[in-house]
């Protein structure tokens, strides 16, 4: 089996696999378990956008607590996802989807603070004291000046935070979850390479769906001149300025920034 | 739920099973040791072949203008593959060994790296390399002596995000009998009727080992680079 024609073979097994209705519609089965990886993705970066958005903009506003907001994005990378998976999993929350929750919006935070942070200490000093000597208000001087200029790298925050936790929901299948992971799970459990390469197949691509669902919403509320997204990769010559696209998206921290 | 977690393990710890058992450190060292080695070792090769692989890459990349789209957007489309499927792909190919372990996580610290080598290259300023070139230096000469000692630091960044995500993914290998410290917190703690002593341990570990290696690079970052020191702000 673990050679280039055991590989051919599990593809094989998977595309039969997922061409069986019964794979889809049964009870566990890919739609049920994509449901439970799609609510507990999405009340996972709701509870973290919950946190992360106003704690960001708050910092980010006043200036204060950059370090902490960075350094906790840094740090959180030390720890594994599946380890606070597992002590979720083994607090009385144990198996009510609200262990997954906890433990995936615990890491919707951090990318989404130090963009937030970074995004509105960017916005260039003078645009501010414009905004200010034209009568707005503090509140005003967040919403109309600052957030809309710190939308693009928000965004990337979000995108960031939701792509790791469509992919740590995954993981909840290791313990007790119910999601997409378990088709995985249970192919390695029967050594069947066709189930886990349909597994597969499926988790990876709600990750890429939703990578590229929130570039296009990203796209859609950053305002002014904008380029769309992933045109680079395609396009021969565009590197000095898809590059710089591409270094944006990676979460703050991932990447020393050139120092101009 | 609360009932089985608080339900009896004999073998390992007696009735009560409490978050934190120094106890269970002491008895069961002979069995973590290995896991931890078993950690490091898949953490340090699949760091180091990463390296070695990006380092070509970032400079095709850097000299290329039209490589550097795809390779970064290629780059981008497998750091996007979640860590489980990845392992996924790989096993039907390289079975139930470290091998498929360390391919995966080979792929996830290249991204990492040949980005950060890459907007290393790209930060050296076009007056320095003009300044270079009028100086006498060939293309050589341009890359060891000056494009690379300024590169240096968004390089040492790559390698410390990369080894420290890397501790903390190896923890998946488990999906196929390979996690290192993850074979401690989810087979020897969760699968054993919710065994909290290795799970707290394990994760402990995997974030010592993590800052540890973290610390190790950065201490070759302050030799390497002894003028960023002045330069901090």
């Amino acid at each position: 089996m673990d050679s280039t024609a055991g590989h051919v073979n599990a593809f094989e097994g998977a595309l039969r696999y997922l061409n069986d209705p019964l794979n889809w519609t049964r009870n566990n089965g890919i739609l049920d378990l994509m449901g439970d990886h799609l609510a507990i993705s999405g009340l996972a970066m709701l509870f973290g956008l919950l946190v992360a958005l106003p704690l960001g903009i708050w910092l980010g506003h006043t200036g204060r607590g950059g370090s902490f907001a960075v350094g906790i994005s840094n740090t959180s990378r030390a720890v594994p996802t599946l380890a606070i998976l597992t002590i979720m999993a083994i607090t009385p929350l144990g198996f009510t989807i609200w262990a997954p929750v906890i433990a995936l919006a615990v890491f919707a935070v951090p990318p989404i603070l130090a963009n937030t942070y970074v995004g509105f200490r960017e916005v260039d000093r003078d645009v501010l004291e414009a905004a200010r000597a034209m009568g707005m208000g503090e509140g005003q001087v967040i919403l109309r000046a600052e957030l809309p200029l710190a939308m693009r790298l928000i965004t990337t925050g979000v995108r960031t935070a939701a792509v790791q936790v469509v992919a740590t929901a995954t993981l909840a299948a290791l313990l007790a979850g119910g999601t997409l992971g378990r088709i995985i799970r249970s192919g390695f459990g029967t050594q069947d390479y066709g189930e886990v390469l349909a597994g597969a197949l499926l988790v990876a691509l709600l990750a890429l769906l939703t990578e590229v669902v929130l570039a296009g919403v990203g796209w859609a509320l950053t305002p002014g001149l904008k380029r769309i997204p992933f045109r680079g990769w395609f396009r021969r010559g565009g590197a000095p300025a898809e590059t710089e696209e591409a270094l944006a998206a990676l979460p703050v921290g991932e990447v020393a920034r050139p120092t101009v | 739920m609360g009932a089985l977690s608080g339900s009896v393990l004999a073998v390992e710890g007696g009735a009560s099973n409490p978050w934190i058992n120094l106890e269970y450190l002491s008895d069961n060292w002979d069995r973590i040791v290995p896991y931890l080695g078993e950690h490091v070792r898949l953490t340090l090769i699949s760091v180091l072949l990463g390296t070695v692989l990006a380092l070509p890459l970032s400079v095709v990349a850097h000299r290329l203008r039209y490589a550097a789209g795809p390779i970064l957007g290629a780059s981008t489309l497998l750091y996007t593959i979640p860590s489980l499927a990845m392992f996924a792909f790989i096993a039907p190919i390289t079975g139930l060994t470290p091998t498929t372990v360390i391919i995966g996580l080979v792929l996830y610290s290249l991204v990492i790296l040949v980005r950060n080598f890459l907007a290393g290259l790209q930060s050296v300023p076009a007056d320095v390399r003009e300044a270079a070139r009028g100086m006498g230096y060939g293309p050589v000469q341009l890359f060891f002596k000056v494009e690379v000692p300024l590169a240096l630091p968004s390089f040492m960044t790559g390698l410390r995000v990369a080894t420290v995500s890397t501790v903390a993914l190896v923890t998946v290998g488990v999906i196929i009998g390979q996690g290192g410290l993850g074979q401690l917190i989810v087979v020897e703690g969760f699968r054993r009727n919710y065994f909290k002593a290795p799970i707290v341990f394990g994760t402990i570990l995997c974030v010592l080992l993590a800052l540890l290696l973290d610390q190790i690079l950065a201490y070759v970052e302050r030799r390497l680079t002894p003028w960023t020191q002045r330069r901090a702000t």
